[in-house]
């Protein structure tokens, strides 16, 4: 277990976040263009990387507010958390 | 030559004190090339080599694994073996598997202590009731024995079931299958490799692969901390670790990766007699032969390769035991630890060829793969040695991601995810 910082409401317990996957996905946008092949890539293909991920979470039972961090996935290391639209630090 | 395992060796192996045994399987440096090479010694990578041997005459060929083989979720699971998934396909997938189990202990020469102690699968709910009767139907159709219990039944079948009306998620019934069970998880990876072993399979263990190489679409070999070895087909079975095989060799999977937790309690006398799993409440449990209470919980919803899990889950759970087995308010847990499991949108597995010649992937068992070791490395053996998929494992392709045919098995699948 380790506390996160939101970026709204400070140190809180994992247990009140909702991990919400992979981010900086981005919709397609001309979804009536997309092929077979790029609708999978979209919906089902993840990095599911072993080391920096970058991946939203949301402050579910808190503020309720999306936002994004970048994780170390091989010793759940928190790297950075960001807002919503702002640019991810780099690498 | 292979030495039988039977009461005479026994007996004449006592007489030297047990000092005397023959190795179950060796130790050999890599070759330089070999026909066909399988990356993950767990349960699964082992019976894909063992039938590769055994039924495709492939004897040239390699496991290799990074660890020691067995010690990654095959060695980290609850054991249960049951078939009673929902849809046709999966259907035809899993009693593949509990069909070879039935008599996998005479086929390998080795006591995988195949317990058909039955496995019951409870309803909380109206829903879970609607949803296990129709699985129950769905499962008859298919040929795979079930029965739906009344909460009287359920009671009678497993007497230590709090199946009182007034807690919080009180039992309103329950799915049964005789033929379900358990299997000792270590001697399923042991049997196979000394059988894949014997048939001149060389099993290569703290070899960890690093890259693979490709000569455009097709494989040539891979790079391991052993060196490079030569050989035209991979077929990948590495669990929670595909993604990362994957990224090698420039494909992209379906799959996150999480930590799914097990916990067991202090060794005591007999007191369940069979497997008792609640998906609505996350909470399973059997006994082992040494007399631990094993007990499954859930899995964490983010991405984490660490084998460890978050404190809430395993507290969850152990609620939600307590709830339903007031007997065991007392009992001591004495280990708990967490597997890396590959989980697919559709909580179905990928075995299946891939875009690339010659690589072959069987991933994505997610939160239930131990069950299916066996038809699971019949299955993908065929895979490999045809290069076509067997019919069985056709629905279990990859490129269902691209069509949209998907086997949805959240329901079946038991973990919810």
């Amino acid at each position: 277990m380790f506390l996160i910082n939101c970026p709204y409401c400070g140190e809180r317990d994992q247990q009140e976040f909702k991990a919400g996957g992979e981010a900086h996905i981005e919709r397609p946008k001309q979804p009536t263009e997309l092929s077979d092949d790029e609708w999978a890539e979209y919906l089902f293909m993840r990095k599911n990387i072993k080391g920096i991920q970058f991946e939203r979470w949301n402050h579910a039972h808190g503020c309720r507010k999306w936002f994004n961090m970048v994780r170390d996935t091989s010793n759940d290391e928190i790297k950075a958390i960001y807002k919503m639209g702002e640019k991810p630090p780099s690498q | 030559m292979r030495n039988k395992y039977s009461l005479f060796s026994l007996i004449k192996n006592a007489l030297s004190y047990h000092e005397n045994w023959q190795r179950a399987w060796k130790d050999p440096a890599p070759k330089k090339e070999y026909d066909a090479i399988i990356v993950g010694g767990g349960g699964h990578g082992l019976a894909t080599a063992y039938y590769l041997a055994k039924k495709h005459n492939m004897n040239n060929i390699a496991v290799v694994e990074k660890g020691w083989i067995g010690g990654g979720n095959t060695g980290r699971n609850t054991t249960i073996i049951r078939s009673n998934y929902l849809w046709d396909a999966s259907a035809g997938l899993y009693d593949h598997a509990l069909k070879i189990w039935e008599g996998l202990s005479q086929e390998l020469n080795y006591n995988v202590m195949f317990s058909q102690r039955g496995v019951m699968n409870l309803a909380h709910n109206l829903q879970d009731v609607r949803d296990l009767k129709r699985r129950t139907h769905a499962n008859r159709l298919n040929g795979i024995d079930a029965v739906y219990l009344s909460t009287e039944e359920v009671k009678k079948f497993c007497p230590i079931i709090n199946t009182s009306p007034d807690i919080r998620y009180p039992v309103l019934g329950g799915t049964l299958q005789r033929r379900a069970g358990t299997a000792r998880h270590d001697a399923v990876a042991w049997g196979y490799a000394r059988g894949a072993d014997a048939m001149g399979v060389d099993i290569i263990q703290n070899c960890e692969v690093k890259g693979i190489k490709r000569n455009g679409d097709s494989v040539e070999g891979i790079e391991t901390t052993k060196g490079f070895i030569k050989t035209k087909k991979v077929g990948v079975v590495a669990a929670g670790h595909s993604s990362v095989i994957a990224n090698m060799a420039g494909l992209r999977l379906p799959l996150e990766s999480k930590p799914l937790q097990a916990l067991v309690s202090e060794p005591v006398k007999p007191i369940i007699d069979t497997v008792v799993m609640s998906n609505a409440v996350h909470a399973y449990v059997s006994q082992s032969d040494k007399g631990e209470l094993v007990i499954g919980a859930g899995t964490d919803d983010y991405v984490s390769y660490t084998q460890k899990g978050s404190h809430q889950i395993v507290e969850g759970t152990l609620n939600a035991i307590l709830e339903l087995y007031p007997i065991f308010s007392r009992m001591r847990m004495l280990r708990q630890w967490g597997g890396i499991v590959d989980i697919c949108p559709d909580a179905s597995p990928i075995l299946s060829k891939t875009s690339i010649k010659g690589l072959y992937f069987n991933c994505g068992w997610g939160t239930g793969g131990f069950k299916a070791t066996p038809g699971s490395g019949d299955l993908f053996a065929h895979t490999i040695a045809n290069d076509e998929p067997h019919k069985l494992n056709a629905a279990f392709n990859l490129n269902r991601f691209v069509s949209g045919d998907l086997v949805d098995e959240h329901g079946a699948a038991a973990v919810a995810h």
